[in-house]
């Protein structure tokens, strides 16, 4: 009785597995998998081209830009995503600009601090000065926001600084920008980054944070479109060949201006016109 | 021994769950090493323990600081919550009124059930900036201590209470009649035969504030480094785990992997001091 009970169950689960193996691909499923900061508007843009195309299924993982020049080099993806150009050692792929983002240095609203040059960040960031006093601030001790290792704000932020993560000495690392931005506005004294799309949306909805201007540029998202602002970075889709078909189809809508509501929706620069 | 029919059944079905269980943490552990495989096969174990910090990206795997971190944050935040639990359960069971005995209870069943990244986010949001006020930068191993003991809390509370209420009542009727103070009947009597089941409650909550990941990654600031006071930032084993994977690769992935493998050691340990110490008494 046992081993017939067993044996159903076995056959029940076959059953179901084929089922849904068998069935699912009746329509044709293309995968996106990569950058954190990419993905939801990859999705946006995915549900847009779904309409239009309704045999397709788009499926947006995320995980790192790591992980989608990764997964673009071994086909695990039809589609990489990537927060930042490819490095000389991923010339092998492609890449398809489809947005601009960029990253803008945090301070809380109330500190008085309004400009810091490009010195005096380094300096902050490698615990050199520890005291706003030293910039012109108010006499209270930084607290330095640093992001988590192998996210390519981080990457960015210290190329841009030309400082290796080792001598950046911070108080407090975070991992997304959200975190960021609650950490900054909950301590007077914090400097942190984060995309301006993000900071910009969220000081214009009244959170206790000011973004700093960088070599006297504003930041803002009207200067990362001009490309005067410079810490910014493109929003790429990779693929390991010359894409057609389909894939070919999803990147040439993505770069199209029909898309561009939904980038300047999340806070992102379109490079289409 | 004899079994019926019916036991011998049930005795088979038991056995296999058992070996199902083992299996599957048996397994676990293999997924573990074979993941941290690439790493480990260098053959340099002690560069978990030498490295001199924490950067993957250039090859230094120290995750001492992060281990003691999840130590102190547990061991801190056990020993709020444990007297405040106790306390807690004592005070439902023998000391509240009956309608506010109900109250009460409802109230610790409904802290139990909160979401961990709900004291999270109210940890970063309320409780950090005043701690900042006090000692920057606010996100710090006490605000993770503070967290975890009021995540805690209601388990040990609600075990303590559950245990003292399953006492036969014969037990207070005897020292009633042997004329003990209610306080003398809760110390000499009552705390005594609930002590194991106490400590049963005392263990799972071990284990929640080991694995606790969320809360403890907005709350404790994740600066990978030996603690010198309670206002500094540190990085646990479980923060370090979901703050770096979804971005790592290849050697650092597998680092990460060895900070589970450590994090599942620790508790196998714990878990074996545990089981001495409830032998030995």
């Amino acid at each position: 009785m046992k081993k017939s009970a067993f044996i159903i169950l076995f056959v029940l689960s076959a059953a179901v597995w084929a089922y849904f193996t068998l069935t699912a691909p009746a329509r044709q499923k293309l995968v996106l998998t990569g950058s954190s900061t990419v993905a939801p508007l990859a999705a946006e843009i995915g549900r847009l081209f779904e309409s239009q195309y309704p045999g397709v299924r788009i499926d947006v993982q995320t995980g790192g830009s790591s992980r989608g020049v990764k997964d673009a080099r071994m086909e695990l993806a039809d589609i990489g995503m990537a927060s930042r150009t490819l490095k000389a050692t991923e010339s092998d792929l492609l890449s398809f600009t489809i947005a601009l983002d960029g990253i803008s240095i945090i301070l809380n609203r109330d500190n008085p601090i309004t400009a810091l040059n490009k010195q005096q960040i380094i300096d902050i960031y490698t615990g050199k000065i520890v005291n706003w006093q030293a910039v012109g601030g108010s006499k209270a001790p930084i607290t330095v926001v640093n992001k988590a290792e192998g996210h390519s704000t981080l990457e960015l932020f210290l190329h841009y600084l030309g400082l290796k993560n080792t001598q950046v000495k911070p108080q407090v690392v975070i991992g997304d920008n959200q975190q960021g931005i609650k950490t900054v506005a909950g301590n007077i004294n914090a400097i942190g980054y984060v995309s301006i799309g993000a900071a910009e949306y969220e000081a214009m909805h009244g959170t206790a944070i000011k973004l700093l201007p960088l070599n006297g540029i504003p930041a803002s998202v009207k200067n990362v479109q001009n490309q005067s602002f410079p810490l910014s970075r493109p929003l790429n889709l990779i693929t390991k060949k010359q894409p057609t078909g389909i894939i070919k189809a999803f990147i040439d809508f993505a770069r199209s201006p029909e898309v561009n509501p939904i980038i300047e929706a999340q806070y992102f620069v379109p490079v289409a016109n | 021994m004899f079994l019926s029919q019916t036991d011998k059944h049930l005795s088979l079905w038991l056995r296999l769950c058992t070996l199902i269980s083992a299996t599957i943490l048996a397994l676990i552990i293999m997924f573990l090493l074979a993941e941290s495989w690439p790493l480990l096969k260098h053959g340099v174990l002690t560069q978990f323990i030498s490295d001199e910090s924490w950067h993957p990206a250039q090859r230094l795997y120290n995750i001492l600081p992060m281990l003691s971190a999840t130590l102190l944050s547990t061991l801190g935040a056990l020993t709020l919550a444990t007297p405040l639990g106790i306390a807690s359960a004592m005070f439902n069971r023998y000391y509240a009124p009956s309608f506010l005995a109900s109250g009460y209870r409802r109230i610790i069943e409904l802290m139990a059930g909160i979401p961990s990244v709900v004291y999270g986010l109210w940890g970063l949001t309320t409780l950090a900036p005043v701690i900042n006020l006090w000692h920057p930068p606010g996100v710090s191993l006490l605000c993770a201590i503070l967290v975890l003991a009021m995540m805690i809390l209601p388990t040990i509370a609600l075990t303590a209470d559950s245990a003292l209420g399953a006492i036969p009542v014969v037990f207070h009727q005897t020292a009633a009649a042997l004329a003990l103070s209610r306080w003398g009947t809760i110390r000499h009597v009552l705390l005594p035969l609930a002590k194991s089941s106490i400590g049963a409650g005392i263990m799972l909550a071990t284990g929640r504030a080991i694995g606790e990941t969320m809360a403890v990654l907005m709350v404790a600031g994740n600066v990978v480094q030996q603690p010198d006071s309670l206002f500094d930032s540190v990085r646990t084993l479980t923060a370090n785990i979901a703050l770096e994977m979804a971005y790592a690769m290849g050697d650092h992935r597998a680092a990460l992997f060895v900070s589970g493998l450590a994090l599942m050691l620790m508790i196998i340990l714990l878990a074996g001091l545990a089981e001495i110490n409830k032998r030995s008494s």
